[in-house]
């Protein structure tokens, strides 16, 4: 018999919560409202990950008991991944990582994790998607893609939707703008409002935009057409409800400058009222970096050291990895694959224990594979969203795998 | 987008009338409008000298087979399933004020675009503004798709 129920996507940070699954013998049978990444989600893995320990098939109790062991040993492990775990799993992650004395770190460590850093310090404003929907009028999408990245950003919430105080959607109430080095998917959509910068150039387009809302006349090292910014600046003081969605090609580029970032939102606000939201990418990535935060005070890059944490650029996986790390536990990631090939190199060589639902380039190196169910498939929690509303995920079918937080409260009991 | 006069290059251009049209150009509206098909036209079908031109008219009517009554053709395999068309089409709007209207996926079954299964799909289409006698140009499907995945012939 087919059952229809409403579901939470985890395909990325957007979380859409209305998508409706047909499901009839523990098997989906149809999903309506999801995009493309929501479907591909919900497909699954192309090739199931197995327990294995050194290469060879095991039994997942010896594959746990393996994991444990090669993390006791070690002097240095670091615990990495997390941003496709629950809530829960993040948690259970931070109570392993007080356990062992050992460095934690996410994907955040390179993606939004500076911009959400100053988000919960307080330094920049914010907004949830949903005020976004009711409230905003001018958008701009920095360094961000959402038509390639989040599908249905611009139809759910930013651009293309009827708000409260948007009753004419974009049409004739909202102005979307994108500020990029290549003409995106999102970029074609906003026409005109696409403003487009050489490479590296974010920060003195930054800077140019804040002489331009005090105005004064910018001035650019790169060929752009000042009366351009100025009328940019213009339409960004009349906002009423303005939003800066900070993609990766902004936070890459003003990184060694993120006060900058936070300059830029308070002239903006002198004149009109702007928030900002990070464009997060894997479902949960911001959760990873709400609970670290409720637990030590630092979002990414901790050690946990005499019952303390530390926060610190050599906590960074990426430094770790270079010089420090024995062991590595990655949980629903595939550094070897994501990670500058130059790391990967080197993380090829420390010893890798992979806990994940699927075969991937890193369980092909990794000595300890441990398959966990998919999160928001195979089981619920809690997650949060890009712009940090804590939301609630089901689970659609019965899985054959434990949870990733039951795996790590497992080798957590191992190694007490 | 196949234009008429694309078509009509590659007709016979004699006016024979043994389709049953009074004029090539007639028999091209026809091929356009989906009333005739291409295999109707028997000196296309039967002459040598027309084998290069019935070759092409194969390959760019052939998207036209899968359109709809108002000519919406939606390539799924461009379509990424972003429901910008879901949400901007004034039809799914007014008969989904509180679904469509506001993001969310449709709540009933009136409205023309819905996403199933990750690609967008077409129903209702008799409600299009393109069609009817009062039929308007609309875009508001079109411009809004990033990956130019819908079309009208």
């Amino acid at each position: 018999m087919t059952e229809t129920v409403t579901w939470t996507c985890t395909g990325c940070a957007l979380l859409c919560e209305d998508i409706q699954v047909s499901i009839g013998d523990n098997r989906i049978e149809q999903v309506e409202h999801a995009c493309i990444k929501g479907r591909a989600r919900i497909l699954g893995c192309n090739e199931k990950a197995i327990p294995t320990v050194n290469g060879v098939n095991a039994k997942i109790d010896d594959a746990i008991k393996d994991a444990a062991r090669i993390l006791m040993e070690a002097k240095n492990p670091l615990l990495y991944g997390w941003s496709n775990s629950t809530n829960e799993a993040q948690m259970a992650g931070i109570e392993l990582a007080r356990t062992l004395g050992c460095v934690i770190d996410s994907t955040s460590s390179f993606c939004q994790g500076i911009t959400i850093n100053e988000i919960l310090n307080g330094t920049i404003p914010t907004c949830t998607l949903d005020e976004v929907r009711e409230k905003a009028d001018v958008m701009v999408f920095w360094g961000a893609d959402p038509m390639s990245s989040h599908p249905r950003h611009m139809s759910k919430y930013s651009y293309f939707p009827r708000g409260e105080l948007r009753q004419r959607g974009y049409e004739d109430d909202r102005t979307a703008i994108s500020i990029d080095v290549w003409q995106s998917r999102t970029a074609k959509i906003c026409k005109n409002g696409f403003h487009r910068i050489p490479p590296g150039k974010d920060i003195e387009f930054m800077r140019g935009l804040i002489d331009a809302l005090s105005g004064r006349v910018p001035k650019l090292s790169f060929d752009y057409d000042v009366k351009r910014i100025l009328e940019l600046a213009a339409t960004l003081k009349k906002a009423e409800f303005g939003v800066i969605f900070a993609g990766l090609g902004l936070v890459y580029s003003i990184k060694e400058d993120i006060a900058l970032l936070s300059e830029f939102m308070s002239a903006l606000n002198q004149f009109c009222s702007f928030s900002l939201i990070p464009m997060a990418g894997h479902f949960n990535m911001r959760g990873f970096n709400h609970n670290l935060h409720e637990k030590t005070g630092h979002i990414y890059r901790v050690k946990f050291d005499d019952g303390g944490a530390i926060s610190g650029v050599k906590y960074s996986v990426i430094e770790q990895i270079k010089s420090g790390a024995d062991a590595v536990l990655v949980v629903g990631s595939d550094p070897i694959a994501s990670l500058p090939v130059s790391i990967s190199r080197r993380l090829k060589d420390i010893p890798i224990i992979l806990i994940d639902p699927c075969m991937n380039l890193t369980s092909q190196v990794a000595d300890v594979t441990i398959p966990c169910s998919t999160s928001g498939i195979e089981v619920g929690g809690t997650a949060v969203r890009m712009d940090g509303k804590n939301m609630d995920i089901t689970s659609l079918v019965q899985g054959d795998n434990m949870s990733d937080e039951m795996i790590i409260r497992r080798i957590i009991e191992e190694v007490e | 987008m196949t234009s008429a006069m694309e078509i009509y290059q590659l007709l016979p251009k004699t006016n024979c009338k043994e389709c049953g049209e009074s004029t090539c150009m007639a028999f091209d509206v026809a091929l356009l409008s989906g009333t005739k098909r291409f295999t109707e036209c028997p000196p296309l079908m039967n002459e040598d000298k027309y084998s290069d031109s019935k070759q092409k008219l194969e390959e760019i009517l052939k998207p036209l087979e899968g359109a709809e009554e108002t000519g919406l053709i939606i390539h799924e395999e461009l379509c990424s399933g972003c429901g910008n068309c879901v949400v901007a089409c004034p039809v799914n709007v007014a008969n989904d004020s509180h679904g469509s209207g506001r993001g969310l996926g449709p709540t009933n079954n009136k409205v023309i675009f819905r996403v199933v299964d990750g690609k967008v799909k077409a129903a209702n289409v008799k409600e299009c503004r393109r069609f009817g006698k009062d039929k308007i140009l609309c875009r508001a499907c079109i411009d809004p798709c990033p990956t130019e995945a819908i079309e009208f012939v």
